[in-house]
Parts: C-alpha cells; sequence; structure tokens
C-alpha cells in the first residue's frame, strides 16, 4: 500500500521529459556515476577530435627527443608535456589517439556480444525445451574456459589483431548477455500482457521481439556498460600480450607491451598508459553502477 | 436466442513429470465441465483458488487447449490442438485480466497497445486503427488525451478500462473476464462493473465472468456456475442458486461471505454481549 | 487509558517529483479489548500510519505527532533499541501476504521459536513447548510435525495461522492486522476472522484491523474509522456507521458496494461524494 502510494506519486507527469527527469534523480543520487559520466565524456570528445587535440603525429618519431620525461620533470620539454616514448613519439598525442581505439574497441564488442546475446538468449528463454538446452550448453563451455586464455586461443587461430582481437572477445562476453536474456524472457514471458498480445493474435517473433525484449533491456544496459570497460581491459591485455592492436598502433595496451623493458627507469612510458587503462575503466564501472541504480526497479527506493 | 458459447466435458489436466524421489503424475484442473451461454447474457464462473476456474477461462478464450472435450463457439467446434484456430476466430474470444498492472505492456503507448490486435489481424489503414482506438477510448470513458501515454501514468481502474477498449478493439462476441475487479478499489469496483454493464448493452457482447466474490456476482450475474476442485458442483440461473442452493459446497460458500447490512451487525454485537 | 494514542500523525515521503503527504493529520485511541477497524481504498494511508506508529518505514518517510504513545509510553521520543522492544512484544503485526512475510529458508518452528529466544529468554524446551500450544491455539492440525515445515510446503490460510502464532506468542496487548485476509479465499478468510476475534476476546488484546472489505469491517469491528487521501473522514462505532454514516465519503462507499446495488447500475463514489480537495487542485 505504501509502495502503491509512492510510486503512483512518483510518475503522474505524463511527458517523456518527465521520465527522463526520474531517471537523472535516481542516477544523479549517485555521486561516482555522475563523475564518471563527465569522465566518458570527456573521453568521447577527446576520441572524436583527437587530431584537433593531439599536438603532434602518434607516430612520428623524434629523433631528437628520445625518452623525455614529463614537463615538470627535470628535463622535460614544453613540446612534450607528457614525456616521449623510446623511439621518440609524443607520450600525449599517443594516448590522445588511444582512446579512440580503446572507445572502438569498446562500442564494437559491447554491440557484437549484445545483440548476438540477445537474440540467442531470447530465443532460449523463449521456446525452452532442447532449444534452450543446446543454447545453454554451448555457453556453458565457453564460460569453462578462462576468459581471457579463451579470447588468446581465438585470436591465435584467426591472427593477431585488433579486428580479431574484437571478435575473440566478444565472443568471449557472449554468455553473460545469452544468460541474462533468457532469465529476463522466462520471467517476463508468464506476464499478462504477453498473454494479451497472445490472444490478439501475436506470433512468436512478434512476442520475443516486439513485446517482450523491450521489457528485458535494462538489466542488458547495465551488463552492456560494465562488458564495455571489460572489453578495453580484455584489449589492452591482448595487446600487452602482442596479440591485440600491432605496432605502431597506439593502443594503450601495446603502448604497455612495448615500455615494458622501461618500468624500472623511465616510469612515464609504463605508467602513463597503465593510468589512462584504469580511470578510463573505473569511470565506465562508475556510470555502469549509476544505471544499474536508476534502471533496475528492483533497486529503487519507493 | 443463439447460443454463442458452447462447452461440452472440457477436461484438462496437467501432466507434471516425475524426477529422482517423485513419481509422474496428472492433476486433472478441470473435470469435465460443461455449460452454454447465450448472446448477450452473463455466465459467472465462482470457486476459490485451484478449483480451475482460470484455467477454464484459459481454455475458452483458446490460450491454452483442451485435454478432451469440445468447445463451440458460434456452433463452431474448436480445436487449438489440432491447429485450426483461424484468426476470424480468434478475434470473436477476447480476454480482461484481474491485474491491470500486469496486463498492459509497460513499453507500449496506450495507442499501441489498442491498436495492435488490428495490426495483427487485420489490413486496417493508420488513421482509421486511430480512429477506432480513440472511439473506444472515449466509450470506456478515457480521453483522447490518453492516446498517447504510458500505463505506468494511469490509476488501476483506468488501466482496466484501457484493458477493456483493447479486448474491444476486434469486435469480438464473448469477453472472459477473469476477476477483473477484483483488484480494484470499492470505487473503482463499481464503476468498472457499470461500464461492462453498459458495454454489454451497447454491442450485445456475451461474459463469462469468473470471480470469487460472490456480491459482484449476485450483482452482475444471469446464470451461476459453481467450481470446486474442477468440477462444476452447482450450475443454474443467478436466482435458483442464491435463492437455494443445492450443493453443500454452495452452502459454505454463501455462510462465509461475510455480510455488510446492519441487521447482521446487529446480531453478531447481540451475540458478543451475551457471551 | 487508551493503549495506543495517535494525535495528528502526519507522515511525509520523499519522491522524485517532489515531497508526498501519505498521511495527513491522523488521530485515534485503541482501548485495550477493543476492535478498531480502520477504511479506506489504496492511497489512503491507512497502513502507512500504523507503519509509522510502529516505526517501520523506510527512511526517506517522514514522521511527525502531536502525541504517538503506546501505554502511556512516547514512541517518537524513545530511542531505536527501546522500541523494538515494544514492537514483537507488546506490538504485534500481522499482513496481507502470509506466504511472502515467512522466511522461505527456515522452518515456520524456527521462525516461532525465534521470537520466543528473542523476547521470552525461554530454554530450547520450554521454547518448543510454548510453539506447540501456539500451533494448537491458532488451529492447526499436527502442530508438532507442522513446526518442522517450511513456508512453501503449506497453505496460504495455514502460513496465516502460521504468522497470527509468531504475533501473539508473546502474548501482544495490541495486535495490527493489515489486511490479513485480503488474499484468502472467502471460507478461509471465514476461518481466519474466527479466529482471531476468539484470541482476542480470549487475551483481551486491543485489534486494529486494516481492511477495505466493509464486509469484514461489519463482521470484525467495535469501531470503526474511514481514511480517505491520507486523512480521517469518520469515526464511529461499527452499527452507527453502517445504520446512519456522517461523512458523504462514507455514505458513497456504502452505496457503492454491490451487496446494497437496487438498480441494474451501481451508485459510484464519484457521482455520490465529490472531493473537495481534489476538485481544488484541478480548478
Amino acid at each position: 500500500m505504501s509502495q502503491a502510494a509512492a510510486t503512483s506519486a512518483v510518475s503522474t507527469d505524463p511527458s517523456r521529459r518527465a521520465r527522463l527527469a526520474e531517471f537523472w534523480y535516481y542516477f544523479s543520487e549517485n555521486r561516482g556515476a555522475v563523475i564518471g559520466l563527465v569522465f566518458f565524456i570527456f573521453l568521447v570528445l577527446l576520441a572524436i577530435f583527437a587530431p584537433l587535440i593531439a599536438p603532434h603525429d602518434p607516430t612520428q618519431q623524434y629523433r631528437d627527443a628520445v625518452l623525455v620525461p614529463p614537463v615538470w620533470q627535470e628535463g622535460g620539454r614544453a613540446d612534450y608535456l607528457l614525456g616521449t616514448d623510446a623511439v621518440g613519439r609524443d607520450m600525449l598525442s599517443r594516448l590522445i589517439f588511444g582512446t579512440q581505439f580503446s572507445l572502438f574497441v569498446g562500442v564494437i564488442v559491447t554491440t557484437l556480444s549484445l545483440v548476438v546475446g540477445v537474440v540467442f538468449g531470447v530465443i532460449a528463454g523463449y521456446f525452452r525445451g532442447w532449444v534452450d538446452t543446446a543454447i545453454m550448453r554451448v555457453m556453458d563451455i565457453i564460460l569453462a574456459f578462462p576468459s581471457l586464455l579463451l579470447a588468446l586461443v581465438l585470436v591465435a587461430i584467426l591472427g593477431p589483431g585488433l579486428v580479431n582481437a574484437m571478435i575473440a572477445i566478444s565472443l568471449v562476453y557472449q554468455p553473460h548477455f545469452v544468460r541474462l536474456a533468457r532469465a529476463a524472457v522466462m520471467s517476463e514471458k508468464s506476464r499478462d500482457y504477453v498473454v494479451a498480445a497472445k490472444v490478439a493474435g501475436a506470433g512468436h517473433t512478434r512476442l520475443m521481439f516486439k513485446t517482450i525484449l523491450p521489457n528485458c533491456m535494462a538489466p542488458l544496459i547495465v551488463q552492456a556498460t560494465l562488458s564495455f570497460s571489460s572489453a578495453i581491459l580484455d584489449a589492452a591485455a591482448l595487446g600487452f600480450l602482442g596479440m591485440g592492436a600491432q605496432p605502431p598502433t597506439p593502443e594503450w595496451g601495446t603502448m604497455l607491451a612495448e615500455a615494458r623493458e622501461f618500468i624500472q627507469s623511465k616510469w612515464w612510458v609504463v605508467t602513463l598508459p597503465g593510468v589512462a587503462i584504469l580511470i578510463t575503466v573505473l569511470a565506465i564501472n562508475l556510470m555502469g553502477d549509476g544505471l544499474r541504480d536508476a534502471l533496475d526497479p528492483k533497486l529503487k527506493r519507493s | 436466442m443463439s447460443v454463442i458459447l458452447e462447452a461440452r466435458n472440457i477436461v484438462r489436466d496437467y501432466h507434471v513429470p516425475g524426477s529422482f524421489l517423485k513419481k509422474a503424475k496428472t492433476v486433472h484442473a478441470v473435470k469435465g465441465v460443461s455449460f452454454q451461454v447465450e448472446k448477450g447474457k452473463t455466465l459467472a464462473i465462482v470457486g476459490e483458488s485451484g478449483c480451475g476456474k482460470s484455467t477454464l477461462g484459459r481454455i475458452l478464450t483458446l490460450i491454452d487447449p483442451a485435454t478432451s472435450g469440445d468447445l463451440l463457439i458460434e456452433g463452431n467446434k474448436v480445436d487449438i490442438a489440432k491447429g485450426d484456430l483461424t484468426p476470424e476466430m480468434r478475434r470473436k474470444v477476447q480476454i480482461v485480466f484481474q491485474n491491470p498492472y500486469g496486463s498492459l505492456n509497460p513499453r507500449q503507448k496506450i495507442g499501441d497497445i489498442l491498436t495492435e490486435p488490428l495490426v495483427i489481424n487485420t489490413k486496417t489503414p493508420a488513421d482509421e486503427r486511430r480512429d477506432r482506438a480513440m472511439t473506444l477510448l472515449k466509450k470506456v470513458g478515457l480521453e483522447e488525451k490518453h492516446y498517447n501515454r504510458y500505463p505506468h501514468m494511469f490509476s488501476g481502474g483506468q488501466r482496466q478500462r484501457v484493458a477493456i477498449a483493447r479486448a474491444l478493439m476486434l469486435n469480438p462476441k464473448l469477453l472472459v473476464l477473469d476477476e477483473p475487479v477484483s483488484a480494484l478499489d470499492l470505487s473503482v469496483q463499481a464503476q468498472v462493473l457499470n461500464l461492462l454493464a453498459d458495454l454489454q448493452d451497447e454491442f450485445q457482447l456475451t461474459y463469462v465472468f469468473i470471480s470469487h466474490d460472490l456480491s459482484v456476482v449476485r450483482y452482475i450475474a444471469d446464470e451461476v456456475m459453481v467450481m470446486y476442485f474442477g468440477e462444476a458442483v452447482e450450475y443454474g440461473s443467478r436466482d435458483e442458486v442464491f435463492a437455494d442452493p443445492k450443493h453443500s459446497y454452495t452452502k459454505t460458500l454463501f455462510a462465509a461471505t461475510p455480510r455488510a447490512d446492519v441487521d447482521s451487525i446487529r446480531a453478531r454485537l447481540a451475540k458478543k454481549k451475551a457471551a | 487509558m487508551a493503549l495506543l494514542e495517535i494525535e495528528n500523525l502526519v507522515v511525509e515521503f520523499e519522491t522524485a517529483s517532489g515531497p508526498f503527504r501519505a498521511v495527513n493529520g491522523v488521530s485515534m485511541k485503541v482501548h485495550e479489548g477493543e476492535v478498531l477497524a480502520i477504511v479506506g481504498e489504496s492511497g489512503s494511508g491507512k497502513s502507512v500510519s500504523m507503519l509509522a506508529a510502529m516505526g517501520l518505514l523506510p527512511w526517506t518517510a517522514k514522521v511527525t505527532a502531536d502525541k504517538l504513545t503506546f501505554n502511556g509510553r512516547d514512541l517518537l521520543a524513545m530511542p531505536a533499541s527501546e522500541r523494538r522492544k515494544i514492537i514483537g512484544k507488546d506490538i504485534a503485526m500481522i499482513f496481507q501476504e502470509p506466504v511472502a512475510s515467512l522466511n522461505p529458508c527456515f522452518t515456520v518452528g524456527f521462525q516461532i521459536e525465534e521470537v520466543l529466544r528473542v523476547h521470552m529468554g525461554l530454554d530450547k524446551a520450554a521454547r518448543r513447548k510454548r510453539a506447540i500450544e501456539l500451533f494448537q491455539a491458532v488451529g492447526i492440525a499436527d502442530p508438532a510435525e507442522r513446526l518442522g515445515s517450511y513456508p512453501h510446503q503449506m497453505s496460504g490460510g495455514q502460513c496465516q495461522r502460521v504468522m497470527i502464532a509468531i504475533a501473539i506468542a508473546c502474548n501482544p496487548k495490541l495486535l495490527i492486522a493489515d489486511e490479513p485476509t485480503t488474499a484468502l479465499d472467502v471460507t478461509i478468510q471465514k476461518q481466519i476472522l474466527d479466529l482471531l476475534m476468539k484470541l482476542q476476546a480470549d487475551h483481551g488484546m486491543g485489534l486494529i484491523m486494516i481492511t477495505h472489505n466493509m464486509g469484514v469491517v461489519a463482521e470484525t469491528a467495535d469501531r470503526v474509522v474511514v481514511q480517505y487521501k491520507g486523512r480521517k473522514m469518520e469515526e464511529a462505532d461499527v452499527l452507527t456507521l453502517f445504520e446512519n454514516p456522517k461523512s458523504n465519503y462514507t455514505r458513497a462507499l456504502l452505496a457503492a458496494l454491490p451487496d446494497n446495488a437496487t438498480g441494474d447500475r451501481l451508485p459510484t463514489i464519484s457521482e455520490l461524494f465529490v472531493d473537495d480537495q481534489v476538485e481544488g487542485a484541478a480548478r
């Protein structure tokens, strides 16, 4: 009863703006989420305008400026704000261009695994029976492997490169989406509005993707944000192992791999890409938490 | 008077598969129920939870097949297990559910909810669909401005009106009402019952009204069927059943229904004082 | 002296679209050995006012009252730990969904013995003996055997009996029943209501019945409070309320009962009762 009273008070305003306002109310409750969102927008802008912002070409090698430290350290130069790497490329420019690759990896991997995973998950949850068993056993097999190891094997088969790494990672992430979608569909399927659509004469495809799926999106969106960051992390890991983006691509993981020998002496070559990965992943995860607070009705306080 | 719906000896069994420790067993949810409903009349199916009344409702609405028995709609035999469910048949029977919060798709606008049956079943052009939805929206006591809103912006009673409008979109002959007012407040319940009565008069609708609430049944029904553990233990006209219940279960049911009249309060208070 | 005394209770919830006043200046008294029914439709604040009195509302709720006392002790002023000692012992509550109010992970025996352990400090053997007594009192067949059952193995009516057994375990002075029979079938409802009335009479408890069902009110209450949109519309003893209701709202509510239908259409509340507050806001 108290819930009924409170929910009716929450949303009686008809406009779409009011729903957005309600979403924002729950999202902004979580301060970390807002910080994450701001940083994420900053990253997107950085990626889009990278050629305009970056002071140098990321692959241009300045022979006269090899391993220059950042500007605030002794020997640093104003030309290279965050220093240069072993072959004289500007770190700042490479990090800025690196956001392009990281976001690209995140977007492609997430979309790919989301779309394919949702299709399989919805089919499994809707039809049940042997279809369900078949799909879920395949997913269980994928899940049985350590994810990075499986990705590594796949890349080894497909051949190293950023595109193949993305395919491998999205395959590894598949089961999470399939499981989530399946569980959500199974709980929605017996609801009255689905039966009502059936009585109206809706066929299987319509029921699955038009009636049920839109009501299952909240957990999937949250999972998508979280895999966005894991995808960046895994792509970096593959890059570090030499299986992802190949040099001289300014990808953060690859940059780390190239800088391995300087871990003890030239800290900036190693630390800066690492820090970039760290705060990007952290920001996206914080954002995902906020999204969950705002989208998951179970966590909504009424 | 023409018979719209006839059920002959409807049986529905559920097979519960066995497991490691349990033997497989068959649950008889509906055990051979027969009845007829005439055009423009209301048959009330009364019973407590688990008596099979909702299962029967789903069979009548052609959602689930019956295990055996015949279902005749306007004299035509329908058996969805055999797959002879044509769109024309589908259009003749529609349903209104108990819980108005679960029966409307939360991600669809009212307009889309109402026009969906037409989109699926007919080739009606978009503006005609819209007109029909608007007409019915007004008929059930809502307004045109509600067309573009989402279900969560409505109260329970308003949602139930939307659900009724949706059921009427295809011009059905028979409406199965599965406890349509038991989730509603008293004041809203009266409004929805009135609306149902108005619609029945206007469109010559036939109702199968599933309920556990005897006072509502006494008010709305022409004929009453009482179900108990899958069996129809009592079946007759409303006045017959209420005036002279034959089966002991029906009597128990009547005795258990709380009475809200002054005389019975007086009697209770007097008894309490005496004790 | 009144058992529970509430004066000018106001409960506000903080929501996305601003504060929402669920209870607006409600006052009532419950005496020992009395059955008070609080009637209202959803949104009338009938449950919220009782939850507020027991301090069971989430932190988003703001509760204020001129007076909120139990047995002469101020509930608002006392620390939470003190209040917890009273609630569950001297004030007990049962809810609408009996199956959901029991913890599905533990046997019902464990759950009733837990209450006995926390509030009464009985030892193991005494707890079990008392639990069996209680199950007998609420009419559960095979009490000793039933203690080992899990909630899902019992029907809704049996679960409600267990809830009642737990509620009366510590001989409470006041029992609050929040729609105790709404989820149950009529024949079971009758049994549960009879049981509640019997226990109330035997123990001389105060009983608050929160309900929307006028039939239940007529069958149980001594005195009735009618609430609407967080406000108290009327308070009267049960016979007066049904015979000669003072407020328009109560009159409309009684007229809308299908039992009282005279024509072939029911009078609806909006026809009979103009809600001045809502009307005023619309203009």
